[in-house]
């Protein structure tokens, strides 16, 4: 992990009129570092996330991803980062290859590449007999998995999850993380987010949003030093308990 | 007599040329007044078998009973005593908190203040946003409308599919107080669950996966069962230290655990070298570590 | 019965809190009536006609004078023979040729009647009635002038010729076609959506596991969508007589009734579809390609189903629109009473129960 930042934000805000649902944030991601983003149901991580990722733009304050500039480099960013999601990530009724040529020919990558890395890849996955197998029909592990493949096919510089492992078995989840770790080794940042508590402890650095604010930063092991806790669940729930928003 | 029984119920989908099969020869029973868990992952086959109980499906095989009625005869008296919430929070969102209450109340042929003692704990804790469209409400909010809305009618065994799923582990938490307070009313409550840390909190669990009950027992009765060593290990680089522990003689399965490695000793060894500059310490088995030694066992 | 209006109540929530279902229900069909009422009434200002004045004396001239003068027409050229007839209207110059006979004022002044020619191009049938129509109130008007000091009534006989679509269809077609068309919108595809879409939503679930009968379930679905379609029905009626000045000649209750039966009918049809769509994009579609379309194409409303090679006939006959189509036309413009139309009635009495039937069938008291 280099001391290279490829994400840092300053004092970060996103108003929607009178509500603040992101209150001035400020962190840095260094490159290859596993960050987790924890924060309770309406904390606005996910309205953070979209200011980063260039869907969303910030109210006031600073933010850089992968050098560029999200106020006025959006579209540059896009092509930088991945993205995955619990909900949304593959097309059910394309082929397990067809979804990765559609997200590789997103990106503008050559058919020579895509053919080569697909190849790759369905190995790797031991997806080689189920190539051509409709998404649909695969197992929701599988297919967690399958999508984060595909979300860093492109080789970006950062990958945003947004709970990639909810419902997933115990077995399936730690081989999600296992490629985490790869993504990682390689130099890929990844920014998740997640409810699974032990998995804050697998994040080489963790933030805990509380009322659109940060309340927390630092490794895991720190953290439960810093607030006397047993384990990562602990420090969650001292900090989210203080939420006086969260459930309004 | 028990609230629920199950006997050897079967369930596939599809066509001939791709048959899944959502729940293979299942059976088990719940006692009155029993918290009792079904806890696996995503496609374990968790909501066929609550659409069976409810009487919303009907298995291929296999016949159940809840609450002295059978599933598939007697339909319709099981639908007028249990309380059912699906997956999905089912409210409609155009509808404010009192008036899907009020609706949900009326056509179970109740009113809402004849069971208010009921639902008063959690109601009270969303009232002061009773005008406020279902649709506007925080995951954790919906939560607890939806479980006044499935209570309102006072049903004798309530079924929970995942209802805890999307939901922060500050209102996970509260939830599960939520249900302690119901199973003191006497209340039989059947719970799905992907979160294996919630077993403990359940009388008894069912661990279910690829539509196979792996294990029934107490969640202590489970974890002592377990029968081998279990050391938790962590280093500077938990990577390498992963693959160095697999590597060793006399280990089972080494895989990440929060913020250590667990690795499993196989049957009869008790102890084994660590690799240098490693922190160990033997620990007890959790649900997580049991359901990972089955799921790996079956398959 | 509590259960009931609870039910009923809350799908009245549902549709006054959304502003698109809103638009829907009540705004459309007015929008409606009122886009084909004005289209219709604006295209006969200033028509151009033609004349083959074969007569060539005072009363041809004033006649012609009289029709110049009127605000639906405007005299486009005199023609010099029959033939010039058909080539004008092929050319487009022209929508009404007025053909006037020889000795046209000597047969009024001795015999005190006289025939006139009227020519419209039908192939725009609407259009073509509503010029005749004028064409010949203006003439009657001539007639009523030129008869006022003379003792013995003058009588000029208008004979009528509708090129290219002899049978022709009345002028006030789109009031009983647009009625169809919103009824159908209204009952078969809303109807359709809500179900589908308390399926969507997971609630289905719940009231299914509820002591609610299913046949509950359905009928409270479907009657916030029959009263407020009977509140449509009476503000196109309203529309056409007061705006659009379209009268009712039959019986208003016998029309009422009429309506609501080819409501139910949409009604049942909206549930069959409901029962067998999974999702709101499938509901609406069943109910836009199957129901809607059929319905414009085979009623009779936009082309008329005599002039259909006959399989298309024959299908016609399965469009509950033309049924009700047939009824609204002749109770309201011919006026006619329920014996000249029981045996549409009975053909949509029966669809309704053959729907209902089979929706009642197809509706799962479970999910699979």
């Amino acid at each position: 992990m280099g001391n290279e930042k490829v994400i840092t934000a300053e004092q970060l805000t996103k108003r929607f009129g009178d509500f603040v649902a992101v209150d001035a944030i400020s962190f840095e991601v260094s490159k290859g570092e596993i960050f987790g983003f924890l924060g309770a149901n309406g904390a606005g991580k996910t309205t953070a996330m979209r200011m980063l990722c260039g869907l969303s733009l910030p109210t006031s304050g600073k933010a850089t991803v992968a050098g560029f500039d999200v106020f006025k480099q959006n579209e540059s960013i896009k092509k930088k980062i991945g993205y995955m999601s619990q909900k949304f990530s593959l097309y059910e009724d394309l082929t397990v290859k067809e979804n990765i040529r559609f997200y590789g020919g997103i990106y503008g990558k050559s058919d020579s590449f895509i053919k080569e890395k697909t190849e790759k890849l369905l190995q790797q996955l031991h997806l080689t007999n189920e190539a051509n197998a409709l998404v649909r029909s695969l197992p929701l592990g599988w297919k967690q998995k399958l999508a984060f493949s595909v979300a860093i096919f492109h080789e970006p510089d950062i990958v945003f999850l947004d709970e990639p492992t909810g419902g997933v078995d115990p077995v399936t989840r730690r081989e999600f993380w296992n490629m985490i770790y790869e993504a990682s080794a390689r130099g890929i940042t990844v920014f998740v987010t997640t409810h699974y508590l032990d998995e804050a402890e697998y994040c080489n650095r963790v933030s805990i949003m509380v009322d659109g604010k940060i309340e927390a930063l630092d490794t895991p092991a720190k953290l439960k030093e810093q607030y006397h806790a047993e384990s990562m669940d602990e420090v969650f729930l001292q900090l989210a308990r203080k939420a006086t928003r969260s459930d309004g | 007599m028990p609230a629920v029984t199950v006997d050897h119920i079967t369930k596939t989908y599809g066509t001939k040329k791709s048959i899944v099969t959502a729940l293979d020869d299942v059976s088990f029973h719940v006692e009155q007044g029993e918290l009792f868990g079904i806890i696996g992952p995503d496609g374990a086959g968790k909501t066929s078998l609550f659409r069976i109980l409810t009487t919303l499906l009907l298995a291929d095989k296999g016949n159940a009973v809840v609450d002295g009625n059978d599933v598939v005869k007697d339909y319709r008296s099981i639908r007028n005593k249990v309380g059912y919430m699906p997956g999905k929070f089912s409210l409609y969102p155009d509808l404010s908190i009192e008036e899907n209450l009020a609706f949900f109340a009326t056509i179970f042929n109740t009113t809402v203040s004849e069971n208010y003692h009921l639902i008063k704990d959690i109601y009270e804790q969303i009232a002061p946003f009773k005008d406020r469209r279902a649709g506007k409400l925080s995951g954790g909010m919906k939560q607890k409308l939806a479980l006044c809305c499935a209570l309102i009618h006072k049903p004798t065994v309530l079924f929970l599919d995942e209802p805890t799923t999307g939901v922060d582990a500050v209102s996970r938490k509260e939830f599960w107080i939520m249900l302690k307070g119901l199973k003191q009313q006497g209340i039989t409550i059947l719970v799905s669950t992907p979160y294996m840390d919630e077993a403990s909190r359940c009388d008894r669990v069912a661990l279910i996966q690829g539509g196979k009950i792996l294990q029934i027992n107490t969640p202590e009765g489970i974890t002592q069962q377990f029968g081998r060593k279990l050391f938790a290990v962590k280093s500077a680089n938990m990577l390498d230290l992963l693959h160095q522990l697999k590597s060793i003689n006399g280990v089972q399965d080494a895989y990440p655990f929060g913020e250590f490695h667990h690795v499993v000793l196989k049957e009869g060894v008790d102890n084994i070298t660590m690799p240098p500059n490693t922190v160990s310490k033997e620990v007890k088995p959790d649900i997580e570590d049991c359901f990972i030694a089955l799921m790996k066992n079956n398959g | 019965m509590k259960q009931f209006i609870s039910f009923i109540r809350k799908e009245f929530y549902h549709i006054f809190r959304d502003r698109k279902t809103m638009l829907i229900l009540l705004v459309m069909p007015i929008v409606q009536i009122v886009i084909f009422g004005f289209a219709l009434t604006n295209e006969v200002k200033n028509s151009k006609f033609s004349v083959l004045d074969n007569a060539h004396d005072a009363a041809s001239a004033a006649l012609i004078q009289q029709l110049d003068a009127s605000q639906y027409f405007e005299l486009q050229s005199n023609l010099h023979s029959y033939n010039d007839i058909s080539e004008a209207f092929k050319k487009g110059t022209i929508k009404l040729a007025v053909v006037i006979p020889e000795h046209f004022s000597d047969d009024l002044e001795h015999q005190n009647k006289a025939q006139v020619q009227l020519v419209a191009d039908a192939s725009d049938p609407n259009v073509a009635n509503t010029l005749v129509n004028y064409a010949g109130a203006v003439i009657l008007d001539y007639q009523d002038r030129i008869t006022q000091d003379k003792k013995l009534p003058y009588t000029i006989n208008t004979e009528i010729r509708m090129l290219y679509n002899p049978q022709l269809k009345g002028a006030y077609n789109f009031v009983p076609g647009v009625m169809a068309m919103v009824l159908l919108l209204v009952c078969t595809m809303m109807t359709a959506i809500t179900i589908v879409k308390e399926k969507e939503m997971g609630t289905m679930e719940i009231m299914l596991v509820s002591p609610l009968k299913p046949l509950l379930i359905i009928i409270a679905k479907a009657i916030p969508y029959l009263l407020l379609s009977i509140v449509n029905i009476i503000s196109i009626l309203l529309l056409s007589v007061f705006v659009l000045d379209v009268p009712i000649n039959g019986s208003i209750v016998l029309l009422m009734s009429e309506s609501i039966l080819f409501t139910i009918v949409s009604l049942s049809l909206g549930l069959l579809i409901s029962t067998g769509a999974s999702s709101q994009q499938t509901a609406m579609f069943i109910s836009l390609v199957g129901m809607f379309l059929p319905t414009v194409m085979f009623s009779g409303f936009m082309f008329p189903v005599e002039n259909m090679p006959k399989p298309l006939q024959i299908i016609s006959n399965i469009v509950p629109a033309k049924w009700y189509y047939i009824i609204v036309r002749s109770v309201m413009i011919k006026g006619v009473g329920i014996e000249a139309v029981w045996k549409e009635t009975l053909v949509l009495f029966g669809m309704m129960l053959f729907f209902l039937g089979m929706a009642f069938k197809q509706f799962k008291i479970r999910l699979a």
